[in-house]
């Protein structure tokens, strides 16, 4: 299939910010394929993020986007969602922003079950500040603020959403660029809140002080390490170990947040 | 047929009142003293349609209230002091966002978590530079109970017409007061809705200075597609760090309030046998009864004293104390807090009279007696 990534760029906005080697720009065409699979309309999508490299993202699609504060997409999507329900939402961003100074709304938002996406692109790393450790940072890595290895255990942001509430979580990577589609759509058309977690490499920030060569040994990381879940079921706890799981992780229809409200509102009004 | 009366508290009136100006998205985390805003919205906004939402917390209130209204709702929260400092972060984005929306403001003391129940208006000068980097602000302060339902159906008036957030600070004995109100007819009272845009939507621009100081605003959802950013950007909303486009935007910002013909448009005052007055007191919110009831006093006195009443606080109503400063001999300013508009006072009157605060921070309000007090020190 080939898809119309013109239709959705906004002409003259680039070339993007993003460094040589970056996976959020694999992301990104990624998403594109998914708004074009699930035939959206441009004036009935909104794009939202915070603040970071990946929050970058909207600002080159041409639908209504929403460039936030750091950590914050989540909160304002809730608000653009609940004034037009009838808009697709889509939230961005990177680790940082989404996990720790946006874990809460992050976590609130699964809980509600919101019919929103969240593509949240996890490089490990706070890139655009210069490369500080971040939640998802693993423990013992190098970052300019960990100059002795990171002491921090991470998150692990599939596990928190689930754990969290959203009723669509999966994870792949920016290496399995023909995944990130298909998730992306399958969470949009899910009703209710959809984590769709990219396992991401950021060269510049993360990949030099952390040993890696080049790009594609980051890559090659990320192609060794991801278990298809089917994949995985068949495999020891042992063999499991250092991997991570991709595909569709949770999936479960519970009420959704706007329906849920639209009864609150029928019966306010005697319904 | 006769008005609608009721015998109400000031939170509640603050609600009606949002109600009234078509109010239809609520953004709010539970904060005393001001919940019953919230409480009362939780019952009155579904009714109408309209959505209330009750965040995980102070930040994702404001950032809720910006997305709905930029998605074409008539969107609020309501707060006390410190859930407005959680919230600069995002004032600061509806700012340079142009977001219109209103936050009210239910002050307590301070700092930090101070005196819960008990009344303060030390968040005065919070409003207007709590959130950093240059901006402009509008705040209001009402001192009754039906004010503060007209003021804040005219908060959510301004907000529309000037595109921003706008702050009512009201202490917590007018939250909590309760006095009768007359209810407006609907109709009675003006309701001004933001400017939509009417050029093509392929030629929109969010911030395209050509249709004045305030461009029209389109919403989410609509045939205009457009890029919303904190970033400071150029007429066509996006991202720029060129001189003269951060230039022009940060003036016209700042310039949209407070330019002498817009300041005039927004302020409102109630100025009180001011006319002869050779001593002026200033005083807003509930510290205003107390000197209404002190310059009645000091009349029977003898003493020709009159009460300057802002209700809107900012802008400042530079133009009116600068004279008012230089009538009398003295500008006495009661406030619960140490001190905070009596640098305005004194900035604007420039030394041509004695300026002189009456100050208090216990949680208890300032009485006629203490006003009187100091005014009969600086005759």
């Amino acid at each position: 299939m080939s898809y119309d990534y013109d239709k959705w760029l906004r002409p003259g906005k680039l070339p993007h910010i993003w460094c040589p080697g970056c996976g959020h720009g694999i992301v990104m065409k990624g998403l594109i394929r998914a708004l074009d699979i699930c035939g959206l309309e441009k004036k009935n999508t909104a794009i939202v993020s915070g603040i970071g490299c990946a929050s970058r993202l909207p600002g080159y699609i041409d639908a209504n986007t929403l460039h936030t504060a750091h950590g914050r997409a989540a909160a304002f999507a809730t608000g653009v969602k609940m004034a037009k329900p009838e808009m697709t939402v889509i939230c961005c961003g990177g680790d940082g922003d989404g996990t720790a100074i946006g874990g809460n709304h992050f976590i609130h938002a699964c809980r509600r079950n919101i019919d929103m996406t969240y593509v949240l692109m996890n490089n490990h790393i706070y890139g655009m500040t210069g490369g500080q450790f971040s939640p998802c940072t693993p423990t013992g890595a190098k970052a300019s603020t960990t100059p002795y290895g990171n002491p921090d255990p991470i998150f692990d942001i599939s596990k928190l959403a689930i754990g969290a509430g959203a009723t669509f979580v999966a994870r792949t990577t920016a290496f399995h660029a023909t995944q990130i589609d298909k998730l992306i759509a399958e969470g949009i058309k899910h009703k209710g809140m959809a984590i769709i977690e990219v396992v991401d490499d950021c060269p510049t920030t993360y990949g030099r002080r952390n040993k890696f060569r080049s790009v594609i040994d980051m890559m090659k990381v990320l192609k060794e390490t991801a278990v298809p879940v089917a994949a995985a079921a068949k495999m020891t706890a042992d063999q499991l170990e250092g991997k991570i799981l991709t595909g569709v992780l949770y999936k479960e229809d519970k009420p959704e947040y706007c329906e849920q409200y639209a009864k609150v509102i029928a019966k306010a009004q005697g319904a | 047929m006769a008005k609608k009366v009721a015998l109400i508290q000031g939170n509640t009136a603050c609600a009606l009142g949002a109600v009234y100006a078509g109010c239809n998205f609520f953004g709010g985390y539970p904060i005393t003293p001001s919940t019953e805003v919230a409480e009362v919205l939780s019952e009155e906004l579904p009714k109408v349609g309209g959505k209330f939402m009750q965040m995980e917390d102070e930040i994702a209130a404001m950032a809720s209230i910006i997305g709905a209204s930029l998605a074409g709702a008539k969107a609020l929260t309501a707060t006390s002091g410190p859930g407005v400092s959680l919230k600069q972060e995002l004032i600061g984005y509806a700012c340079i966002a142009e977001v219109p929306c209103v936050i009210i403001n239910v002050m307590r003391g301070g700092p930090s978590t101070g005196m819960p129940t008990g009344p303060g208006q030390s968040d005065v000068q919070q409003a207007k530079w709590g959130t950093h980097g240059d901006h402009a602000t509008i705040a209001l302060v009402p001192a009754s109970i039906q004010e503060i339902f007209t003021e804040t159906v005219r908060a959510f008036n301004l907000a529309e017409k000037y595109r921003m957030p706008v702050q009512v600070l009201f202490d917590e004995i007018v939250g909590h007061m309760r006095e009768p109100i007359t209810f407006p007819e609907p109709g009675e009272l003006e309701i001004i809705n933001r400017t939509a845009p009417t050029v093509a939507p392929k030629d929109y621009k969010p911030y395209d200075t050509s249709f004045g100081d305030v461009p029209p605003l389109a919403a989410f959802g609509s045939e205009y597609r457009f890029h919303v950013t904190g970033l400071n950007k150029a007429q066509d909303g996006f991202p720029t760090t060129k001189a003269e486009y951060v230039d022009a935007e940060e003036r016209r910002q700042v310039r949209k309030v407070e330019s002498p013909e817009n300041a005039a448009a927004i302020e409102s005052n109630e100025e009180y046998l001011c006319d002869d007055a050779e001593v002026v007191v200033f005083a807003y919110g509930s510290t205003s009864r107390s000197a209404r009831y002190a310059v009645n006093e000091l009349r029977k006195e003898g003493i020709k004293a009159g009460l300057f009443r802002p209700i809107t606080l900012w802008p400042f109503p530079e133009k009116r104390i600068s004279a008012l400063g230089k009538q009398a001999k003295a500008i006495v300013v009661p406030e619960m807090n140490l001190g905070q508009m009596i640098l305005e006072v004194e900035r604007v009157t420039k030394g041509t009279c004695a300026v002189a605060g009456v100050n208090r921070v216990d949680g208890d309000p300032l009485n006629p007696g203490e006003i009187m007090k100091k005014v009969k020190e600086v005759m």
